[in-house]
């Protein structure tokens, strides 16, 4: 069986259903952010193959990976900084204590 | 034949990976895990001829992201209190396979136009002229800088002692 596109696009299914799971039903917020990346390499899997498969020699998919690459990066750096900053105030981050923005 | 045992090699051990991730209790364990996902979607886009990018998720997941969280687990003793589900788990998880079925099934349902044309042969230079060359991404290249100093200035803000 010769590989082809569904193939990519199926493991690309599945890292972001386990990363979707991860993101939503944990409590630490730094094993949220850990599935949001797995969330994102999922998106990087299925843009690469894309761009593999439907437009080879265009490289479209893998210059929209490269941007994904640079806000994952940026995402990551703010959202520790914010978790730190929590942890500063509150010495928890757990998710469901932090609740003081809630209605 | 190399290509397809590459691929499904390199597939069981990202989802296994990450599967360790949102199960392993010790936090420590699941950014190592994490780590090996990382590395392992890294072969993945070796697999998709895409050589540049392989490199740049070695460089930036491995080598950056994976660094900034470990010590962001090191800064927060997170390790001691361990990972636990919240009380939204049983419908996470109904809902999460109910997503991953609509997903697989609208994948294997769509035909796409797959077309089989000569893959460059190496695509750093490919990429490079696409991003900076005539009519290329020029602008989204300048907004990407400015996305990161934004994000590095808003990161020292945040942590910065009073």
């Amino acid at each position: 069986m010769t590989l082809g596109l569904e193939h990519y696009l199926v493991l690309s299914v599945v890292l972001f259903s386990i990363g979707f799971y991860g993101a939503l039903a944990k409590r630490s917020a730094v094993i949220i952010l850990m599935s949001i990346e797995i969330m994102l390499n999922a998106a990087n899997i299925a843009l690469v193959a894309f761009s593999r498969y439907v437009v080879p020699g265009l490289l479209t998919g893998q210059v929209f990976t490269i941007f994904s690459i640079v806000v994952g990066a940026a995402e990551v750096t703010v959202g520790l900084a914010i978790i730190i900053a929590i942890y500063r105030r509150r010495e928890t981050i757990d998710v469901t204590k932090i609740n003081l923005m809630k209605w | 034949m190399g290509l397809e045992i590459a691929f499904w090699v390199l597939t069981i051990v990202a989802v296994a990976a990450a599967l360790a991730v949102v199960s392993l209790h010790n936090i420590f364990r699941a950014s190592l895990a994490l780590i090996m996902c990382f590395l392992a979607v890294a072969g993945l886009f070796v697999t998709l001829s895409a050589d540049f990018l392989a490199a740049i998720q070695v460089l930036i997941y491995v080598g950056a992201v994976a660094v900034l969280i470990i010590l962001a687990i090191m800064l927060t003793r997170e390790v001691q209190r361990g990972s636990f589900s919240n009380r939204l788990n049983v419908p996470v998880l109904l809902s999460t396979i109910l997503f991953l079925g609509v997903a697989v099934f609208a994948v294997m349902a769509t035909s796409w136009p797959v077309v089989t044309l000569p893959l460059l042969e190496a695509t750093t230079t490919a990429l490079g002229s696409e991003l900076f060359g005539e009519g290329g991404f020029i602008l989204p290249v300048e907004i990407a800088a400015l996305l990161l100093l934004a994000a590095i200035i808003g990161a020292i803000t945040l942590v910065r002692e009073e």
